[in-house]
């Protein structure tokens, strides 16, 4: 199968995982949406790393694999806080740092 | 000798420097302290004098270095004295009488709480007016000029709390600053012209220097004397100052400081004879003074503001004979010297009799007062009879001989100079006829006053009449004693020059006019005074007289033009500065301020609007990118 | 290796600074003790370098040279001339007077308004210290970003000086005060860093110069004027003219020169009398030092061409700033015009490029450095005990307190230049230097003099002379430490007008130095010129 159909196939996720963090208020979903864009870039790199048939791409994916587990760490802890003192998960509620 | 030179300023500064910071501790003996110290300095004056007699005429100068004071490149500045015959005159004048005025002091103010730091004053003085004679050059000379209007005004402002008084003081100060910096451009001149500002190098080669630069230097300098010596158009401080103390004025505003103008323009000499054009300007301001001053003189009730009047006048008689050249240097000094021994004897009695009036100055409020005041008024008489120029006293020599000289100047400039001077010497006799008989004859017109107080006039203490009565001494007989073989001219002459005049009169017709005028002036003066009552209340009076009251609407003038002027351009300097230069900044600082106040509604907060913008950005970067490539 | 004499000298204020800021909150009066004990250490070390200085010696003496950022070529070189030399001994001669004429400017205050914030005593101190600390510093330095470094670093501490330990007297009330301080401090930062940022551009364009005709880039002063020396470095003259812009704006800010002035008065206006004392006889001097080290020496064709502006910018100073201190109705703010008029004489000075107007100068930075801090201080005492900075609310004070009036009277005096005092010296220096090259000014620049004098004996007789004023009748004299503060400075100023001569031989050398540099001699008088 020609590997472009992948890359086809990651675009699309990026621009719904984009999508959804600009249209989506809940932050689980925005979340989320942000993790199918770091897998979508992963699939990308992926498939590059097929095309170009050396090791590099994939090497790329396994880091942003621990950056993404890393971040869903802080990530969920952040948002959960938020949701217990403020009893909302919506990221517009968190304008406090505006001036 | 020499090492005793310095001792002369050293001695009263010392005296200065105790009394102004001994404190409280002082004030049984600080009187004492201070009269001591001046006549110390009296004493060492007289030392020298004796030592230079002992010399032959040219080499009886002395010098002193002391040391190096501002030494900067090419511009030298020593610390040193020069003391010839002309410095050793004014030594000898100026520790004399202020000797004799610190005696007075002791008398006069006894009763103020202050005497001792007025003595500190008086030492101050004394010690600055001799730097400013014996100093070797200009700029150490600068120094004396300028601590001399210092002390002039601390003393006339003695009596700070009365607001006149401050006023007057400050006035003082600041008129003789504009002629301060008369004296420091010419110093600059000197500088940029002969490279030194000493007196012998630049008297030596004030020949060689182009007559351009000389007559810039002499207008300098006069201006510098117009302002320390009440010369118009600086003349308006020192009816004023007479807000001072009364052995003050007699001091300082009479005897010295007033006369350091003509001490510069004689020590001079070698510049302005090297540009008419500036002598010119000298005498012109002399011949303008002396009718000025004696103008102001008659029109005054005030007894120490008329004697202030008499004072401008006589400087300018002595302002207008050195401005003749060698021909009048001699004399200009003989006449300073002369009036210094009258003019302050004139002044003592005043005090002596504000002292036993209750401090009263108003002349319509005397009258009478011969009787009461017996050695007052004789000591007064004297020096009445010699500034008039009675024959055989003092003033008659001196001044003779400037009316003489202003003839023999030559041409029309001569006829001119000659005339100002005789008509000069007719109003003398009228406004100081004025002065005696309304003072000292005639009814008693005090009153007392509104607490019920009234005068008792009585005689002064011994300390008071003592130094008065020696003043009188030398009002009669100083003028015939320097007139006796010329021997004032024979001291003076190797310092200043001499030429004999050629007058297109001759000496006896000149003594001959000048006593008719002194007639002349004294019956007018009798006749408006003398023969009927004076008003307690002065008259409206002529527009003249009007006028003449109000210093001939100098003041009027200043206050309109610089006083009035100055406030509005200030005033006005204080709003531009912070509306325009102050406001362009600010201007500024609300524009930036402005800006980012419409920049930061793009902060909303919302996160999703930043992601937008992020997705944005990477959309324009990667678009930019590729059409880079494209292209 | 020698001992660092120069680092001491600097380092020790700094170190004073953080032990005097580590006294506990409670022992207030250990705080101030080590500061005075600090700052007078300091001057001790500043005497011994003034006394280690040889007059007419190499032209940079004690130096220490050691690399510092090696990339970017920033050495650690300190060195002093002459007029650097006497500048460090005034700085450290004045701070322990500033110290102990502030003794009790930051202590607690009493009442509980929210605007009257809790002062902490030992951070006033310890901030004076750090301003000495890097105001030495610049005097020292001969490397310029070193220079650049601490000419900036001083801002922070002098604005908390100015915006926390103002001034409380406001005839409008305390409110308005503390809106008036901060806004001073604000305007004084402002200033001072838009100044100092266009240096900065000046300074990395000089590094960029500097590789591009040396092959290495450098800021060092010494390695600059050799290889000028040698032929080496020769500046474009558009490239030249342009540094010389940026550095001469920055230290006209600072000096200040007209029209930058205005931050001077609000900041000197709105802070106490010692903290208004450091900034203009310390803190401002770095200005016109600056000027005659860095202005004419690394830029010298351009500080030629920029001459008759300046001049003239400076006279207007001298004219202007003397004009609106006669129309002041606020003490300090009067005084702070002063300064403003006597900056001008100083700038006017060192661009009329003769001996005269540079040694006088230099002499008029330590002379004025005195008499304001006499006048000022004096000022400060007679303010603190009427709770009031305006003239109209005094009046007839020398019926009551008569010492405090006449110390007023001398500081006024030397303020107005009065021959036998120093300044008098420096000023007429000043103008015969510029005399005998632009007569029209140094004549224009006289009128200056007689100006002085009216704001002067204005000032004197509205404060001191008159009836006394209500509010003034209780007024106590001079307390014991308050005459320590102010003796040895009247002191000194008459010392300095008598004989000035020890300290225009330190200076002479090096303005002759300076002067060579911009290939300057001075004019010869008229009659040896025809000769």
């Amino acid at each position: 199968m020609n590997p472009v159909n992948y890359l086809y196939l990651a675009a699309l996720l990026f621009t719904i995982g984009a999508a959804g963090v600009l249209i989506r208020r809940n932050a689980i979903i925005v979340f989320m949406c942000v993790e199918l864009m770091l897998n979508a870039c992963n699939l990308a790199f992926v498939t590059f790393s097929r095309m170009h048939g050396n090791l590099d791409g994939q090497i790329i994916a396994f880091f942003t694999m621990v950056v993404a587990a890393a971040e869903v760490v802080v990530g969920l802890a952040i948002i959960v806080t938020m949701f217990r003192s403020r009893h909302s998960a919506s990221v517009d509620d968190a304008n406090l740092m505006k001036l | 000798m020499e090492n005793l030179i310095g001792l002369l300023v050293a001695v009263p500064l010392l005296g200065a420097a105790i009394l102004l910071t001994g404190g409280r501790r002082l004030d049984r003996i600080g009187h004492w302290l201070g009269t001591i110290l001046a006549a110390v300095s009296f004493g060492i004056g007289a030392v020298l004098f004796f030592d230079m007699l002992g010399k032959s005429g040219e080499d009886r100068a002395m010098y002193s270095h002391l040391f190096s004071w501002v030494p900067v490149g090419g511009f030298q500045a020593d610390i040193g004295f020069q003391l010839d015959q002309l410095s050793m005159t004014f030594v000898l004048l100026i520790s004399g009488v202020g000797t004799l005025i610190h005696i007075y002091s002791i008398g006069y103010m006894e009763h103020d709480e202050r005497r001792r730091r007025f003595f500190g004053y008086l030492n101050l003085f004394v010690a600055a007016m001799l730097l400013l004679v014996i100093a070797d050059n200009y700029f150490l000379l600068y120094v004396g000029w300028e601590g001399v209007g210092l002390a002039s005004y601390l003393l006339i402002g003695f009596w700070q709390n009365k607001p006149s008084a401050a006023t007057a003081a400050k006035k003082a100060f600041l008129v003789n600053r504009v002629g301060d910096v008369g004296l420091s451009i010419a110093i600059m001149l000197m500088f940029t012209t002969f490279g030194t500002f000493s007196f012998q190098p630049v008297l030596a080669h004030a020949g060689d220097a182009s007559e351009g630069k000389l007559t810039a230097i002499g207008l300098m300098l006069l201006l510098a004397a117009c302002g320390k010596s009440a010369q118009v158009p600086l003349q308006s401080w020192l009816g004023d100052a007479m807000e001072g103390p009364t052995p003050v004025s007699a001091l300082i505003h009479a005897a010295t400081m007033v006369t350091a103008g003509v001490y510069l323009i004689t020590r001079s000499g070698a510049i302005f004879n090297g540009a008419p054009d500036a002598q010119v300007a000298v005498v012109t301001v002399g011949a303008v003074t002396l009718l000025f001053g004696a103008i102001v003189g008659c029109a005054k009730d005030d007894i120490k503001k008329a004697l202030a009047g008499s004072t401008m006048s006589q400087i300018g008689y002595m302002i207008m004979a050195a401005g003749l050249g060698p021909i009048g240097y001699v004399f200009a000094i003989m006449h300073l010297v002369t009036h210094g021994f009258f003019k302050a004897g004139l002044f003592l009695g005043a005090g002596s009799v504000m002292h036993g009036m209750n401090d009263e100055v108003d002349m319509r409020k005397y009258g009478g007062l011969r009787t009461y005041m017996p050695v007052t008024f004789i000591t007064f008489g004297l020096g009445y009879l010699a500034i008039i120029g009675f024959p055989g006293l003092s003033g008659f020599f001196s001044k003779d001989k400037i009316i003489e000289a202003a003839f023999a100047k030559g041409g029309t400039e001569g006829w001119i100079l000659g005339g100002a001077a005789l008509l000069g010497a007719a109003i003398t006799a009228f406004y100081m006829t004025r002065v005696m008989l309304m003072t000292f004859f005639g009814e008693k017109r005090w009153e007392a006053d509104a607490e019920g107080h009234e005068p008792h006039p009585h005689e002064s203490p011994k300390s008071m009449t003592i130094p008065m009565i020696v003043l009188a001494f030398g009002s009669v007989f100083a003028g015939g004693l320097f007139s006796l073989n010329s021997s004032f001219l024979k001291w003076l002459e190797p310092v200043t020059g001499h030429e004999e005049g050629h007058s297109p009169l001759s000496a006896t017709t000149v003594t001959a006019g000048t006593m008719v005028v002194l007639v002349i002036g004294v019956a007018l003066a009798w006749l408006m005074y003398g023969r009927r009552a004076v008003p307690a209340v002065a008259p409206r009076g002529s527009l003249l007289t009007r006028a003449a009251r109000r210093d001939l609407l100098q003041d009027d003038f200043n206050h309109v033009v610089l006083v009035r002027g100055g406030e509005h351009l200030t005033r006005s300097l204080v709003y531009l500065d912070h509306s325009l230069v102050d406001g362009a900044v600010n201007g500024t600082a609300a524009g930036v301020g402005g800006l980012s106040g419409r920049m930061r509604k793009l902060q909303n907060g919302y996160v999703r609007s930043y992601a937008v913008s992020m997705l944005g950005g990477t959309a324009v970067l990667i678009a930019a990118t590729l059409l880079m490539r494209a292209v | 290796m020698s001992f660092p004499l120069l680092t001491v000298t600097a380092a020790l204020p700094a170190v004073g600074a953080i032990a005097t800021a580590a006294v506990p909150a409670a022992k207030r009066t250990v705080a101030k003790w080590s500061a005075l004990g600090f700052s007078v250490a300091t001057f001790v070390l500043a005497v011994i370098v003034l006394v280690r200085f040889e007059p007419g010696g190499e032209r940079y003496q004690l130096t220490e040279s050691h690399a510092w950022i090696k990339d970017f070529g920033v050495r650690y070189e300190l060195g002093v001339d002459g007029i650097g030399v006497s500048l460090v001994a005034l700085t450290a001669l004045l701070i322990p007077f500033i110290i102990a004429a502030g003794w009790h400017d930051a202590d607690p205050l009493e009442d509980k308004n929210p605007n009257r914030r809790w002062r902490p005593t030992q951070g006033f101190f310890a901030l004076i210290l750090a301003v000495e600390a890097m105001v030495v510093v610049s005097f020292e330095a001969t490397d310029v970003f070193l220079f650049y470094i601490f000419f900036e670093a001083m801002l922070i501490p002098m604005y908390f000086l100015i915006g926390g330990f103002g001034d409380q007297a406001h005839e409008h009330g305390d409110d308005e005060a503390a809106k008036q301080r901060s806004y001073a401090a604000v305007k004084f930062l402002l200033y001072n860093l838009v100044g100092g940022l266009v240096m900065l551009a000046a300074v990395i364009g000089l590094y960029a110069a500097s590789a591009d005709q040396l092959g290495h880039g450098t800021f060092s002063l010494q390695e600059i004027l050799q290889a000028r020396a040698a032929g080496k470095f020769d500046l474009a003259s558009s490239t030249e003219r342009w540094l010389f812009l940026g550095f001469f704006f920055a230290f006209a800010v600072k000096a200040p020169l007209w029209p930058l002035h205005t931050w001077l008065p609000n900041a000197m206006g709105e802070s106490t009398a010692p903290v208004a004392v450091l900034i203009t006889a310390v803190v401002d001097k770095v200005g016109t030092f600056a000027m005659l080290r860095y202005c004419l020496q690394l830029f010298p064709e351009a500080s030629k061409w920029a001459t008759p502006v300046i001049l003239v910018l400076a006279v207007i100073s001298i004219i202007y700033g003397a004009l609106l201190a006669v129309g002041q109705r606020d003490i300090k703010r009067l005084i702070a015009y002063a300064s403003i008029s006597h900056f001008g004489f100083i700038i006017m000075g060192i661009f009329a490029m003769t001996t005269q107007g540079q040694s006088g100068a230099a002499l008029y930075m330590v002379n004025h450095g005195i008499s304001t801090a006499a006048l000022l201080l004096v000022a400060g005492f007679l303010i603190s005990r009427r709770g009031s900075r305006l003239i109209a609310d005094f009046g007839g004070v020398q019926k009551v307190a008569p010492v405090l009036a006449g110390t007023f009277l001398i500081g006024g005096l030397a303020t107005l230049s009065l021959p036998g005092l120093a300044p008098f010296v420096s000023e007429f220096l000043v103008l015969v230097g510029t005399f005998s090259r632009y007569p029209a000014l140094g004549i224009i620049a006289t009128v200056g003099i007689v100006l002085a004098a009216l704001y002067v004996l204005v000032l004197y007789q509205r404060t001191m002379t008159g009836p006394v004023k209500a509010g003034v009748e209780g007024m106590k004299d001079l307390k014991v430490r308050e005459i320590a503060v102010v003796a040895p400075l009247i002191a000194l100023l008459l010392f300095l007008g008598v004989y000035p001569k020890p300290l225009t031989d330190i200076v002479n050398p090096a303005v002759g130095q300076t002067l060579s540099d911009v290939h300057k001699t001075d004019p010869k008088p008229a009659l040896e010129a025809t000769k």
